[in-house]
Formats: C-alpha cells, sequence, structure tokens
C-alpha cells in the first residue's frame, strides 16, 4: 500500500514537472466561422470569462474574415504552427477541415468543435448548444409557465419535413402528459416563409377561439406568429413562444405578444467549450463516451455514444434580458 | 584576334540601359527586397515563424493558387483576362467527387479535373476569340454558370469518401517538408517561365498584349494564341482543383470562393501590367511568396482576418505606387 502511495505521489510530481517547463499557461485558441458576428463576440466573452476562473489560461479568439473551409484551414495552420494547447472551433465546413485538424492533433493538440460541428474523426468531441429532448421540453415548458390553469396550445412549425423541427415537435409531444392542462389542438405548417406562416398563424386564432399559445420552433414563424397576434388584437390573450434570435424578438417582447422565447446562449457556449478544451488539453478528463467534463457555472456535460456532448436546455429571453441580447445576436 | 576593319566599327550597344543598373531598378528586386523584409519581420515577430514546419505550412497558403496566378499572368500580358477560375475549381472538384461514387480510382479522378479544367477554358477561348466578346464579360458568365452547375447538382450535400492514396496529391510530402504541392508549383513555374522568357509563343503574347492588331498584320495568328492561353488557364484551374480538392478531402460547391481576386491580385503585385504587353513570371513567382508569407506572419501573431485584408491591399497599392512616384520624382528633377 505504501509502496503504491510513494509511486503515486512520483508519478505524479514528474507529470507536474513533464508538463510545467514548456508553458506557463495553457493556450486555447476559440475559432469562430467568420470575425466580426455579434453570436461569436458573445462567445469569446464568454471564453474570456471561463479563462478568468480557470485561471493561468490564455485565449486566442481568431477566424477567418470569409467563412470559407479554405481560410479557416489557413487559421488552424498558423495555430498548429503556435503549438497552441487546444483548438476549439466552429466549424465552416464539417469535412473540409478534418484534414486539416486531423494534423493539428498529430502533433499533440487537443481539438473540439462547437457550435457547427466536424466530422468525428476531425475532433475528439463536439458541444451541442442543446439536444432534441431538452429544446421539445423546453419549448412546451415556455408555455406552460404562463398558462398555471393550462390551455390550449398550437404549433407552428417550419415545413412538414424539416428535420430538425420534426424531431423537436416529437420531442415535446413526449413530454406532454408531464405539463398537466396543457392541451395540444393543432401542429401547422408555415414552411419558414413569413407571409405562409402569419397566415396559417391567423387561421389558427380564428379556428381555436381559445387558444392560449402559438409555440414556434422557428425564427421566421415565431416572428410571423407574434405579428398575426398583434395584429389580430390578441396581446394578452394569446401568448406567442418558441425559439428565435433575441434581435428578431425585441419589439415583440416588449409590446407583449410574447412572454419569453428561447435559444442558446452563446456566451455559455464559448464558456463551456473553453472548460471542456481546459480539461482535455490538461488531461483532466479524457474524451471518451461516458466522460463527464465540469463546466463551471453551466453544470456538467457527458459525451455520448456519438463523441457529442449537449450544454444545457436552451437559455429563456424575457423582458428582462432582451435588451442585453438583442444587440449581440 | 580582331582585324582592322572590325575595330573601325563604331561600337553598338544591344541594349540601351545598362544591365545592372537596370536589374538593380527592376520590379523583381523591389519584390525581392519586400520578400526579405517581411521574412525577417515574421521572424522577429514570432518565434514559431522560423521552423521547418511552419515554413511547410506556409507553402499550402499559396501553392494552389499560385498554380493558377502563373496561367493568368501569361493570359493578361496578351490583354485578356479571366475571372471564373475559381468556379472552374468548383466545377471540376464537384464533377471529381461524383466519380468517386461511381467508384473511379485515383489517376482517373486527376484526369477528371485537368479535363474539366481544360474544357471550361476552351468554352472561355472560344466565347472570346470566336464570339470576339469582351473576356472580362464571358468570363463573369461563366463564373456564374461554372459555380452554378455545381450548385445545381450538390445543393448543401457535399461529395467526400476521396480514396486514401488521392490525398497525397494535397497533402503528401515528396521530402522532409517539402510538399508535393510545392514541387509541382516549382516544376509549373520553371515551364512558364521558359515559355514566356525564352520562346517564340511568348515573344508573341508580349506582341499581342502591346498591340494587338499590330501583332495581327506582322503574322501572329493573335486568335489562336489566346485560345490556347485560356485553355491553359483552364488546365491550371484544373490543376489546382485536383490539389485543393486533394488537401480538403471533399467538395462542396462553395470550394475556392473568391479566390479569382486573389489570384489577379498575385499577377498585378507580380509586376504583369493589367492591360497587357507586360509582365514576368518570376515576379509572380515572388508575388506568391509574399501574399504567404504576409498571411501566414500575420496568422501566427493572430491578427484578424480583416486586418490581413486590409494590410494586402496596403501592399499592393505601394507596390505600384512606388516605381511611378520614383519616375515622377526624376522626371521632375531632370
Amino acid at each position: 500500500m505504501k509502496l503504491i502511495h510513494t509511486l503515486a505521489v512520483t508519478t505524479a510530481l514528474a507529470a507536474v514537472f513533464a508538463a510545467a517547463p514548456a508553458y506557463a499557461q495553457t493556450r486555447i485558441a476559440l475559432v469562430v466561422k467568420s470575425l466580426g458576428n455579434g453570436f461569436f463576440e458573445a462567445a469569446a466573452r464568454g471564453a474570456e470569462e471561463a479563462a478568468g476562473e480557470l485561471g493561468d489560461v490564455e485565449i486566442i479568439y481568431t477566424g477567418p474574415t470569409e467563412p470559407t473551409a479554405e481560410a479557416q484551414i489557413e487559421v488552424v495552420n498558423s495555430l498548429i504552427a503556435q503549438q497552441v494547447d487546444a483548438i476549439a472551433i466552429s466549424a465552416n465546413d464539417p469535412d473540409a477541415l478534418v484534414p486539416a485538424l486531423q494534423r493539428a492533433m498529430q502533433r499533440g493538440i487537443t481539438v473540439i468543435s462547437w457550435d457547427s460541428g466536424v466530422a468525428p474523426e476531425g475532433r475528439e468531441m463536439h458541444l451541442n448548444p442543446s439536444s432534441n429532448d431538452l429544446i421539445g421540453n423546453t419549448i412546451i415548458k415556455l408555455s406552460a409557465d404562463h398558462l398555471p390553469d393550462g390551455g390550449d396550445v398550437a404549433i407552428l412549425s417550419a415545413t412538414a419535413t424539416a428535420t430538425n423541427q420534426n424531431i423537436w415537435i416529437a420531442e415535446a409531444e413526449k413530454v406532454l402528459p408531464d405539463y398537466e392542462g396543457i392541451n395540444l389542438v393543432a401542429t401547422v405548417y408555415g414552411d419558414d416563409q413569413s407571409d405562409k406562416s402569419y397566415r396559417e398563424a391567423q387561421g389558427l386564432i380564428s379556428s381555436y377561439p381559445g387558444l392560449k399559445a402559438i409555440i414556434a420552433p422557428t425564427t421566421v414563424g415565431i416572428v410571423a406568429a407574434a405579428q398575426a397576434v398583434t395584429d389580430a388584437g390578441k396581446i394578452g390573450e394569446i401568448n406567442v413562444t418558441g425559439l428565435a434570435l433575441p434581435s428578431e424578438m425585441a419589439a415583440h417582447i416588449k409590446s407583449g405578444a410574447s412572454q419569453s422565447f428561447a435559444i442558446w446562449n452563446p456566451i455559455d457556449l464559448g464558456y463551456s467549450a473553453t472548460y471542456i478544451a481546459h480539461a482535455l488539453a490538461t488531461d483532466a478528463a479524457t474524451a471518451e463516451p461516458g466522460a463527464t467534463i465540469s463546466i463551471g457555472r453551466v453544470g456538467e456535460v457527458t459525451i455520448g455514444e456519438d463523441g457529442q456532448a449537449a450544454m444545457a436546455e436552451p437559455f429563456t429571453y424575457d423582458a428582462s434580458n432582451i435588451d442585453e441580447f438583442a444587440t449581440i445576436f | 584576334m580582331t582585324d582592322a576593319a572590325e575595330t573601325t566599327h563604331r561600337h553598338i550597344p544591344d541594349r540601351l540601359d545598362n544591365p545592372i543598373k537596370s536589374a538593380v531598378l527592376s520590379w523583381e528586386t523591389l519584390l525581392v527586397l519586400v520578400a526579405v523584409v517581411i521574412f525577417i519581420l515574421n521572424s522577429l515577430a514570432s518565434p514559431y515563424f522560423l521552423n521547418a514546419w511552419s515554413l511547410s505550412d506556409l507553402t499550402f497558403n499559396f501553392t494552389e493558387k499560385a498554380v493558377i496566378a502563373l496561367a493568368m499572368a501569361l493570359l493578361i500580358t496578351s490583354g485578356e483576362i479571366d475571372l471564373s477560375v475559381a468556379a472552374i475549381i468548383a466545377l471540376a472538384s464537384t464533377l471529381m467527387g461524383m466519380a468517386v461514387q461511381w467508384g473511379v480510382p485515383t489517376p482517373g479522378l486527376v484526369a477528371i479535373g485537368i479535363g474539366v479544367g481544360l474544357a471550361c477554358g476552351a468554352f472561355n477561348g472560344a466565347l472570346v476569340t470566336g464570339l470576339k466578346l469582351p473576356s472580362i464579360v464571358v468570363t463573369i458568365g461563366t463564373m456564374s454558370l461554372f459555380r452554378g452547375i455545381s450548385y445545381a447538382i450538390l445543393g448543401d450535400r457535399a461529395y467526400g469518401g476521396y480514396p486514401s492514396d488521392f490525398s497525397f496529391v494535397g497533402q503528401g510530402y515528396v521530402w522532409w517538408v517539402i510538399s508535393f504541392e510545392l514541387v509541382l508549383f516549382v516544376f509549373a513555374a520553371v515551364l512558364f517561365w521558359f515559355a514566356l522568357h525564352r520562346t517564340n509563343f511568348g515573344r508573341q503574347i508580349f506582341a499581342i498584349g502591346n498591340n494587338a492588331v499590330a501583332a495581327q498584320f506582322s503574322g501572329v495568328r493573335v486568335a489562336r494564341i489566346k485560345f490556347v492561353l485560356f485553355c491553359l488557364t483552364g488546365l491550371m484551374s484544373g490543376i489546382a482543383a485536383v490539389m485543393l480538392t486533394a488537401r480538403l478531402g471533399s467538395t462542396r460547391p462553395s470550394i475556392a470562393q473568391g479566390w479569382e481576386l486573389e489570384v489577379i491580385t498575385m499577377v498585378v503585385l507580380g509586376g504583369v501590367n493589367i492591360l497587357g504587353g507586360a509582365g514576368s513570371i518570376t515576379g509572380v513567382v515572388l508575388a506568391a511568396l509574399i501574399m504567404g508569407l504576409v498571411t501566414f506572419g500575420l496568422g501566427l501573431l493572430n491578427v484578424p482576418g480583416i486586418v490581413m485584408s486590409i494590410f494586402i491591399g496596403g501592399l499592393l497599392i505601394t507596390v505600384i505606387a512606388l516605381p511611378i512616384l520614383y519616375r515622377m520624382w526624376r522626371e521632375r528633377r531632370a
């Protein structure tokens, strides 16, 4: 027992001495699709916040001017030459970045993707902002939060064949029994076109006089539905909610047509990507299915069988924070 | 051994300028100086620059574009231009990707890439020389046409699954840090230098660029040479498509977006007169190297891409303006 203890201490010391002289700092590169995009600027803010908490971490926030794979490869090549410790990338192309990122991994650099993923052979793990079941639950919860006595709700989706929306709606229907009194009366399709979504929302308002909420898990649909509710003079009677960009929904939050809606929070995304990259680069964690990694104030993630992890349920935006985020994305 | 008759002849020089003086004041000398200065600045600014692998990675930033720039230099010297080169890459890469799905092996893929490039170039050349249309208009049209076909075939999908020996073309190393792409570029540069500066074909390109009508009356087959130059530009774009596709290991219709302007920047920075009639392959090779040094050097310092674009633009204007300013200064003094 004592022998094992001594061995463990010696190994730990050796590891510290072997790791220490190279750099005092862990250098993590946050590579984005293109610079000058509010969403990614916000992610960089989150990354800096995480670096401050972790200590001894330098964030290199970089990316090309044009959102192309070729330009991003040039950025990755220069990061390889700088011998950074980790690259956390939101990729412009899931396949074209693979050879360059494989080269980075061969030279001992930790590579993860976030937001927009890379094919499995080009990264150690991928961080999704959320997961289908979390999104499905959130869109129902958003409507239920403002309906303490329950009521009729309807879904206004994109096209009938839209893969993402169909998965989210299927997940939403699964959790429906958990929300007592919430009654899903119809699912209609606005094809992600403003005018068709507007007409479908009008149809819902007239067909279901007792309708209490319209849930649109698409940013085109939610804006059109909010406009239809406003034009029908139903503000306060029908709450419009779902997934949307804060900048597009700011006016409808202020008018009251929408109480709240959700989408991922880019600040948390950059923050969490930094925590994960740091844990993998310092060998505090290994990127393997089942591994759990702490992501600071956001909680923790567990890597799934497919090498992907989901950060958290979508972040809720309402009158209290819409002004701050409307300027970001 | 000289005889009396010859010594009485007046000495007539082969050229009016002192060859040493004109070499020192040449565009190429200026470019070498710029390259050396940037190289030294890079070495001082970043501890990671002077490293065999870094320098090798640097070459990947320009080899594919430079391969096209060699042919584009000849085309612009003759007074024409081709804006469709990046779109040719997209179409050639898309058809290579399609061939992969049918199980075509590497040699077949390379042949398809080069063949499509050549065919696109011939199409441009036929429209310009056959219908006597301005090349800038024709190639703006084919730029949309070629890339449009790629989008029609692929949409938002991607082709992948290229055979593993195919990737050697874009990622392989011939010896140590010397990449296959670099060897291919150097080989092509030597061929183009010889063609432009040491053959009748090259002299005729300069003649056409200076005065196409005079060249025509001097017996130069202007239309045929221009057609050959368009084919050559298409061919080199096809080769670049093979290199880039092999490096990326996949094809999307947005591949090589915006490269036509970077290729033309290289050519103009290399001292080729955008109006035709003057230029050198040495200059274009140096310009390609400078652009690689600048983008990689600024990348090592994590300078944002937009600053890089500003720097390249500034460099282009400076290098073009300097000789003109010098000439004006000399004329005023004289």
